[in-house]
């Protein structure tokens, strides 16, 4: 019974790294080699190509391939997701653990102060973050999301190590002398993991959508260096004349997102297999 | 109710600071209003004179103090750029981005709470199981405004069911515009429904799989009465936490939504008052938003306290 | 647990029922009931968001609506001239300082006062004072020493000096004398009057049935904001718009058998605008080197579908009389002379470069994304920095903190000094920081002169000058095209950025 489950469980994690790995592959080769320069025009009649072997998912209207675009775009937005959920995981685990723990005066300053920040919408936060340090740069997009995910890993992380706090593991290794950051990182950050490890590819999720919607807003990332969500905005006003434009960008953004949701996916059952 | 008390007065704390760091923020921002209302014709004498007009030359303190003094009484400025009380412009709209957003919540509630419950405690097998995760997951991965793209060129372009761009006006027509807003709703709800349901299974599936649960159960209970007395009350706390906090997403997704299907909401007048360094209007916007969201966020703590008494914070913990 | 699928079906279903409604709800606006109630929507994708107040008004966006609504004692017509409006005559002394004017018997304001010599004579001193907050100033206005109104019908301008412009700003907005409330509600004597604006959603005009001259044919305008330009088009297609004018060759290939499409041009000098002050481009040969390695026609054809006139020079060709052609093509596209002159200025390998487009402006995200490609082919390296309207306006515009810019410069008025003036050295508009002495000689003969032939013949050397030391790379003006739906008819385009709406009228 329990080796056909993890049989199925794996299942999913395989499926995502499968899907992940050859996603991967993709945007690192496009890091260095595209079919095509993305920002390379064509001529005024190679303009909104339908896909063909030639160009994969078309042209847009400057006669550019899109498939390399997207390949371009992926690494970008690829880019943003994952250093926006390092800086959101890190920050926001480690200040869901103290005032998880501790509870206490520090638990409520940095609850409330949580709670402002999480009373600004998403979008709100990093519109105001980037109109201080100033729009276009990819670094600053990526420091804005980042800021704005810190909250929700908190929040999560906090009320699993409280609801922690008092199991009677973690009261015999304080009996036993073990110093907070060894009872935080050794005994309680690893049994959070069935939390944290959910919040982490829904938090990639995020940050892929959110990169996309600031994009689409006018703040995200500049052209020519286009993002996912960047393409895919210019590619509604297309619809009409390259529908393939918007649907190839939005595929990519699913396919991306949805990798990352079948390994969280696949790596939540396995947990759960293993307990 | 001493716990209620003390968390409505954290309510309007937060407000409060909420507001303040809005008018710090923005006061940081490059480009004064000044600047941006005198727009190609600006030379620093005018621009020095309207700011004095203004009050944008005293002290930070100051003005916000005054903010503050006239947000009480019901005095929320006037518009820099439209030369209008604050709230004469958007009170139309607070409505419309409140019904929008209650909208897609009643939405997000209403089906994937059942979903969710059903999924997680009536376990399909094999294939299908593997196509309801593998759904689940590909609705999470759609961005709300490409879902707009292609809900406005099926049902607006293709089919006509609605005008896109003609939005009739809550005042006008209630429920024309309760279905015109539906359709942005469903934009909003559809990834954050994927979410909610797969958040309750993982929940409820780990709630089940405690000893308790094993427990009672293989001591001849009722399946179904212990998941209703006990795993589903367990696995509400985490749930009631979720959705405040889908609300905030909400808020947000209808910023990007309202300007999709061309939604006269707070969102879009927010993002062109940014832009145009309007501050009393979006000083006005970010607290009726942020109220909204911290709003809901009291009510699941509320709630949650009902539901479990050691959540009970800081000093109110036994 | 049947029940709970079944309630859940039951809840698709309804949902399903409640969105696709009984299709055409009767309250739905559409194409037809609007042509029924002799009324349409105009798209427009900037809001109104600004005091109404015609002489406070800087966006173009804003005069464009508001040209309907407001009129002086002289209007200009399409074709770039001027006509008596509220006054009905005018004369000019011998020595050319004295302008009497006669004002046409029984214009109404839209309150429904007579208009007065008083009105006219306050309006002008509003512009020319200056005092209250927000108004901006016409410089012309400092010229004149006297303005009387001797009668209720006639209102006499002693000048200091002769200026052969003089006529073009009394365009200026007559407004009521004992009104204040011009910021919300404002009052003019236009064909259209003002009835309401609802912040970043609409602005509604109607028809104003005591209007002097030929009336407004439409009975109601309702101008809506979209500002998304992705959605605008989404909207034209689903018969939210009637009418919209500044599209781009893209959407107009994608609107559908619905609408006809009229072509004018949108009056801009669109050009690269480089910062002469700072390096590289306060190096001339620089400048030119990038003249010649820019191909205009090649930013038409892949930007712009072919649309667009081009120009060498900070004048566009529907000003006639001023625009001189021969500047067009006076850097032919030369990769090769492009890198030779960058090595003769020092930049053998050539050099890196921002170009700070404002975001919102499609037109020149798409023009400055072409340069980029063609910068590459002679080794240099640009970059868009894209930023906010508001952020370009007080860095770029007001401030000057900017290398190389992508904007479209209109003239506030149909004037040559109105495009000419801002690049003397003094120039408080000068945003590119041309300094040049001829050009300021040349200035000031121009505004010496008396003689309305040599007047032209020193602006087009002014133009000259402007093309020979490369102030900037220029492209085109862009075209202006406005999709009209099906049934409607009667779009003037002008030489200014105006949408007159008085003849629009539906077909059958």
């Amino acid at each position: 019974m329990k080796k056909q489950m993890k049989q199925r469980m794996n299942g999913y994690l395989r499926a995502g790294l499968l899907l992940g790995g050859v996603l991967t592959a993709l945007i690192v080769l496009g890091f260095f080699w595209t079919p095509y320069d993305p920002n390379a025009m064509g001529d005024a009649g190679e303009k909104f190509l339908a896909p063909s072997f030639q160009h994969l998912l078309g042209t847009d209207d400057f006669g550019r391939d899109i498939f390399s675009r997207v390949l371009k775009g992926a690494g970008t937005t690829f880019t943003i997701a994952f250093c926006t959920v390092a800086i959101g995981a890190v920050v926001g685990t480690a200040l869901g653990a103290v005032t998880g723990y501790f509870g206490g005066l520090v638990d409520e300053a940095l609850m409330r102060l949580n709670d402002v920040l999480t009373a600004f919408p998403s979008i709100l936060l990093a519109l105001v973050v980037i109109s201080i340090l100033g729009p276009g740069n990819k670094y600053n997009v990526i420091l804005a999301l980042g800021l704005v995910f810190i909250p929700s890993f908190a929040r999560v992380t906090r009320t699993a190590f409280a609801s922690l706090r008092d199991v009677n593991y973690v009261k015999s290794a304080r009996l036993m002398g073990a110093s907070p950051a060894r009872i935080l990182a050794v005994h309680i950050l690893p049994n959070t993991a069935h939390v944290l490890l959910p919040a982490v590819t829904i938090g990639f999720n995020n940050a892929v959508l959110a990169e996309a919607s600031m994009s689409y807003l006018g703040i995200g990332v500049t052209p020519p260096d286009a993002s996912l969500g960047y393409m895919l905005s210019e590619a509604q006003s297309l619809f009409t004349a390259a529908p393939w434009y918007a649907v190839g960008t939005g595929l990519a953004i699913v396919l991306l997102v949805l990798s990352a949701g079948l390994i969280g996916e696949g790596l939540q059952r396995a947990e759960r297999g293993v307990m | 109710m001493k716990y209620a008390a003390k968390r409505i007065a954290m309510l309007l704390f937060t407000m409060v600071i909420v507001s303040l760091l809005a008018f710090v923020a923005f006061d940081v921002i490059s480009g004064d209003p000044a600047t941006a209302m005198l727009g190609t014709q600006a030379t620093p004498e005018r621009v020095a004179e309207l700011r004095a007009e203004l009050g944008l030359d005293r002290p930070l303190l100051v003005r916000y103090g005054e903010w503050l003094l006239g947000f009480f009484t019901g005095n929320l400025g006037i518009s820099y750029s439209y030369h209008q009380p604050v709230w004469e412009l958007i009170a139309p709209k607070v409505g419309v981005t409140l019904c929008l957003s209650l909208l897609s919540f009643v939405l997000i509630a209403v089906i994937s709470v059942p979903l969710g419950v059903r999924s997680a405690t009536r376990r399909s097998q094999g294939i299908l199981s593997g196509a309801e995760t593998l759904f689940n997951q590909l609705c999470m991965a759609v961005p709300p405004f490409f879902t707009a793209i292609l809900l406005t060129f099926c049902f607006s372009t293709v089919l006509r069911w609605f005008v896109h761009g003609s939005f009739p006006g809550l005042g006008s027509d209630f429920f024309g515009s309760l279905r015109y807003l539906l359709f942005a709703a469903v934009s909003i709800a559809i990834p954050r429904i994927a979410m909610t349901v797969r958040m309750l299974r993982s929940t409820i599936a780990d709630e089940l799989g405690k000893d308790y649960v094993r427990t009672a159960i293989s001591r001849g209970n009722d399946r179904s009465g212990v998941l209703r007395r006990h795993v589903l009350k367990n696995s509400l706390v985490p749930v009631v936490t979720f959705l405040a906090q889908t609300m905030a997403e909400i808020v947000a997704g209808s910023i990007v939504v309202e300007q999709a299907f061309a939604i006269p909401g707070l969102g879009r007048m927010l993002v062109a008052s940014i832009g145009s360094r309007d501050y009393p209007v979006v000083q006005a916007i970010i607290v009726i938003l942020a109220f909204w969201v911290v709003l809901a966020g009291t009510v699941a703590d509320l709630i949650n306290q009902r539901i479990d008494p050691r959540l009970r914070l800081g000093g109110g913990a036994s | 647990m049947k029940k709970r699928c079944l309630s859940l079906l039951l809840l698709a279903g309804l949902l399903c029922a409640v969105l696709s409604g009984c299709g055409d709800s009767s309250t739905a606006e559409t194409p037809e009931s609007r042509a029924a109630a002799n009324t349409i929507v105009v798209g427009i994708a900037q809001d109104l968001d600004n005091s109404l107040d015609p002489h406070k008004t800087v966006k173009a966006g804003t005069r464009e609506v508001m040209f309907n609504v407001f009129e002086g004692l002289m209007k200009p017509t399409p074709e770039g001239d001027l006509t008596p409006a509220i006054a009905s005559d005018y004369q000019v002394s011998e020595d050319r300082l004295t302008y009497t004017f006669t004002l046409r018997d029984g214009v109404k304001f839209h309150n429904g006062d007579t208009v007065t010599a008083e009105d006219a004579v306050y309006s002008i001193q509003r512009c020319a004072a200056a005092t209250e907050t927000g108004i901006v100033p016409v410089e012309a206005f400092s010229n004149i020493t006297d303005i009387q109104a001797p009668d209720a019908s006639t209102v006499v301008i002693t000048l200091a000096q002769p200026d052969n412009e003089f006529l073009s700003y009394m365009t200026t907005a007559v407004l009521p004398a004992d009104y204040d409330q011009q910021d919300t509600d404002p009052v003019g004597t236009g064909p259209f009057k003002f009835v309401s604006r609802a912040a970043q959603d609409s602005i509604v005009l109607k028809k104003f049935d005591e209007y002097w001259g030929t009336p407004a044919q439409l009975d109601q305008v309702t101008f809506k904001i979209i500002e998304n330009a992705d959605s605008l088009l989404m909207s034209l297609q689903s018969g939210a718009i009637d009418l919209c004018a500044h599209l781009t060759s893209t959407q107009v290939a994608q609107l559908g058998e619905d609408f006809d499409v009229a072509e004018g041009t949108m009056n801009l000098v669109q050009a690269l605008y480089l910062n002469n002050a700072v390096a590289p481009f306060d190096n001339e040969l620089v400048r030119q080197a990038l003249c010649y390695a820019i191909d205009k026609k090649n930013i038409l054809d892949l930007a712009f579908d072919g649309y667009g006139s081009l120009i060498g020079s900070s004048m566009y060709p529907a000003f006639g009389k001023y625009f001189d052609e021969s500047l067009t093509d006076y850097y032919p596209h030369d990769t090769e002379k492009a890198k030779e002159l960058l090595a003769q200025a020092g930049y053998p390998d050539g050099f890196s470069m921002t170009i700070t487009v404002p975001s919102n402006y499609k037109p020149h995200m798409d023009t400055a994304q072409v340069l980029v490609q063609q910068l590459a082919e002679v080794g240099i390296t640009a970059e868009i920095q894209a930023v906010e309207w508001e952020s370009w306006v007080s860095d770029a515009y007001t401030n000057r903190q900017f290398q190389s810019t992508v904007v479209g410069v209109d003239a506030s008025n149909m004037t040559a000094r109105a495009l000419l003036e801002r690049f003397t050295s003094t120039a408080d508009n000068n945003f590119i920081n041309y300094s040049n002495a001829d050009y300021d000689a040349l200035f000031a003969q121009a505004q010496a002169t008396a003689d309305d032939a040599e007047q032209t013949a020193l602006y087009k050397e002014m133009e000259k000058n402007l093309t020979e030391h490369a102030a900037n790379v220029y492209i085109q003006d862009l075209a202006d095209l406005v999709a009209v739906r099906k049934g409607l008819e009667g779009v003037t385009f002008y030489p200014i950025y105006v949408l007159d709406l008085s003849g629009i009228h539906y077909t059958a």
